[in-house]
């Protein structure tokens, strides 16, 4: 598509997209969304992009090698602090009992590992729509 | 005959449906099998438990947090699905006389 408004408007809210995708992530165990919902909205803004400018610039913007990366990453950080319960002598995926801090209640930064499970969901869930999308354009290309 | 046999395994497993949602309990039903203690478990421990203030986030990465992990790694299942239907190959090339299907 090559459309000056489409790309003037897409660089503006671009930022706004990717900044509410954020909070939803890092508020996942505050209000409602999550991990899910949040990287659902941040895959969005990439998907903006690559339609207003085109495939070859969405995968400059996010390379095949990043994204499966990222993908990666998000399941192995899940698992990783699911272990922790495993170290110390809980099964596996252990909150409270395995000594994560639990911070004050309504915090940001509090509940445990359910902050970095979410996130971990989050990268995971944007890497998968951004990987789809891009590999459906390339066939289609 | 192809068709014939599937009309019986798809009647079948029709019947058996039926027959399966016919027992079901009625919905909202006080005695029902979903409406048990784990509810309230949930409404009134989960703050003290996970520390976290949205119920539903603390059910699904606290309490459930292994089912959590089957449903992310379901979203790896649906890449390996689709690139492997469509073909698209994410590999560098080395050399253009190996051609790889």
């Amino acid at each position: 598509m090559d459309d000056l408004f489409v790309k003037v408007t897409t660089k503006m809210i671009l930022p706004f997209i990717q900044m509410y995708g954020l909070y939803v992530i890092l508020h996942g165990h505050l209000s409602p969304g999550g991990g899910f919902s949040g990287g659902a909205i941040y895959a969005a803004s990439m998907v903006l992009y690559t339609l207003a400018f085109g495939l070859k610039k969405g995968q400059q913007r996010m390379p095949h090698e990043v994204s499966s990366k990222v993908e990666t990453g998000g399941i192995l950080l899940y698992v990783l602090f699911g272990f922790a319960g495993i170290f110390q002598g809980y099964s596996f995926l252990t909150n409270k009992a395995a000594g994560f801090p639990m911070g004050e209640f309504g915090a940001v930064l509090s509940a445990g590992f359910i902050p970095i499970v979410t996130f971990a969901i989050g990268l995971k869930v944007m890497s998968t729509i951004v990987t789809l999308f891009h590999t459906m354009l390339e066939e289609e290309s | 005959m192809k068709k014939l046999l599937t009309l019986i395994v798809l009647g079948g497993l029709l019947l058996v449906l039926l027959s399966s949602i016919a027992e079901l309990p009625p919905m909202g039903e006080e005695k029902g099998p979903s409406y048990n203690e784990i509810a309230h478990y949930y409404v009134e421990e989960s703050a003290e438990d996970t520390g976290a203030k949205n119920i539903i986030a603390a059910i699904i990465t606290d309490y459930r947090a292994f089912d959590t992990l089957g449903e992310t790694t379901v979203l790896f299942t649906g890449i390996t699905a689709v690139i492997s239907l469509l073909g698209v190959s994410h590999q560098k090339k080395e050399g253009e006389d190996q051609h790889h299907g």
